[in-house]
């Protein structure tokens, strides 16, 4: 997992999907950038709070999970575009089997992960199926 | 001055565990369980589930039904005895993922199954002394009890999070009064670092449950110089079936009264959780003017009486977020292979 410095620099767009939007040309930008890519120096970043519905874009099952994901096999790991437009990777909790492109989900708040038992816990944004 | 519930929001995770799944590893009856604790599943944890995570699911469906700014919020308590971090509050996590921070207060509070209450009656206090315009309180747990244990048939997971404030529009269930009866009394602990908490068998009923129930309960109807008959729903602290059930009927209140909030039967004991969880199945379905009384108790030993009344204001609010009853439906059953993993009871190597 990342350091707890790094982590606590992105708490408010992993708690609370916090990114940003270019009030120029309306794009929206997660994680948040301070620098609107399509007008460049005329563009006006401010914060935005995404409403966390989206959808599935894309998927896989992991079966051989990395370190301190182990117990959680299978698992989801999903594209999803959310509605505002950005797309971000995310674990989706749910059955495998009843996952599908397409898919409408909503973001709830869990564990991320650990650093053992000692270490600092890392919370943050998962997606579920949008009427579970 | 009018104090009282602005909104309110649970959670209870999805899994469950039915009573014959425990019964069978342990060589126990389950039916002889099933009909002396009045509990048939529990509640379990998903495995990326914590106190914290259920603390801000409950919190953000609490806000959800305000539809307040979350900036009002001057105070974030929340109540477990399943706090994730020995240090390191709870209540930072709920308040920054509620976007409260930073212009407040937040601590954690632990009490057995009655922190959650005692949250509640913080933020009371600091609401009617104008310290705060709005505060939040939480009790929330994912309860343990060892392996083999009479607790591993009733220790769930579950929480409910209760937004105090004074503004008489913005109130959907006022809080009459409150009033609370504390001893020392060990019926039920955990030492520092322990991983599951012990307790005094039947110990913690008469001198524990039963008798801070009872005499926080009485404490409240004499204070008010209310009745049983007075209120059209009552709650009480519900570790199992049976004990709410049985004091209700001491103290005069009917079966009738106890039912829409009795929700242990399904979901067991979410400790911290639990009489909350019983005072929201109430609000779920109570009509403006009803009285809810309510006693919360945790070992240790202590209880919380609340003399409640619904307001016009809990029909605008209720639909906007899950009720209990809707939160509660369309569990996944697991075995008890399954649900030892997710409660950490086995580990990998």
């Amino acid at each position: 997992m990342a350091s707890v410095p790094r982590f606590w620099r992105g708490i408010g767009s992993r708690y609370n999907l916090e990114g940003t939007r270019c009030n120029e040309c309306g794009e929206y930008f997660y994680p948040p950038r301070n620098f609107c890519v399509n007008c460049r120096r005329v563009g006006h970043i401010e914060p935005y709070k995404f409403k966390g519905t989206g959808e599935i874009i894309s998927y896989t099952v992991i079966h051989t999970a990395a370190e301190g994901f182990e117990d959680q096999t299978p698992y989801i790991l999903a594209i999803i575009q959310l509605d505002e437009g950005p797309r971000l990777t995310s674990q989706v909790i749910g059955n495998p089997e009843n996952i599908h492109i397409r898919m409408r989900v909503r973001s709830v708040f869990r564990k991320l992960g650990e650093d053992g038992e000692g270490g600092m816990i890392y919370y943050g944004t998962k997606f579920v199926p949008e009427h579970e | 001055m009018t104090i009282g519930i602005v909104s309110y929001g649970a959670y209870v995770p999805r899994y469950r565990i039915k009573v014959e799944e425990i019964a069978q590893v342990w060589g126990d009856n389950a039916e002889a369980l099933k009909s002396g604790l009045m509990v048939y599943e529990k509640s379990v944890p998903d495995i990326d589930e914590d106190a914290a995570t259920i603390a801000v699911e409950a919190a953000r469906y609490a806000m959800i039904r305000s539809g307040v700014d979350p900036e009002r919020i001057g105070a974030v308590y929340t109540g477990s005895e399943s706090h994730p971090y020995a240090v390191k509050p709870t209540s930072t996590i709920v308040a920054q993922a509620i976007g409260a921070t930073p212009n407040m207060t937040a601590a954690d509070f632990e009490f057995a199954c009655k922190a959650g209450t005692a949250a509640v009656q913080a933020c009371m206090g600091l609401v009617s002394s104008g310290m705060v315009d709005l505060g939040m309180a939480i009790g929330a747990d994912v309860s343990q009890g060892a392996p083999g244990d009479a607790l591993e048939y009733t220790a769930a997971a579950g929480g409910v999070a209760c937004l105090i404030g004074k503004n008489e529009s913005e109130i959907a269930a006022i809080i009459e009064d409150t009033y609370s009866f504390t001893t020392d009394t060990p019926d039920f602990w955990r030492r520092e670092g322990m991983p599951y908490p012990e307790h005094g068998g039947r110990f913690t009923g008469e001198p524990g449950y039963f008798k801070h129930v009872t005499n926080g309960a009485k404490g409240l109807l004499e204070k008010l110089g209310t009745k049983p008959k007075d209120y059209d729903y009552v709650v009480f602290h519900q570790p199992n079936g049976k004990f709410p059930t049985k004091v209700a009927k001491s103290l005069g209140f009917t079966k009738a009264q106890i039912a829409p909030g009795l929700v242990v039967p399904k979901i067991g004991n979410t400790y911290s959780g639990s009489c909350l969880m019983g005072i929201a199945a109430t609000l779920d379905q109570a009509k403006p003017g009803d009285r809810i009384f309510a006693t919360a108790f945790g070992s240790g030993a202590g209880s919380d009486a609340f003399s409640i009344t619904v307001t016009d204001r809990i029909e605008e609010i209720r639909n906007r977020a899950p009720t209990v009853s809707e939160l509660i439906k369309d569990p996944i059953y697991i075995d008890y292979a399954r649900y030892a993993k997710h409660k950490g009871k086995i580990r990998r190597s």
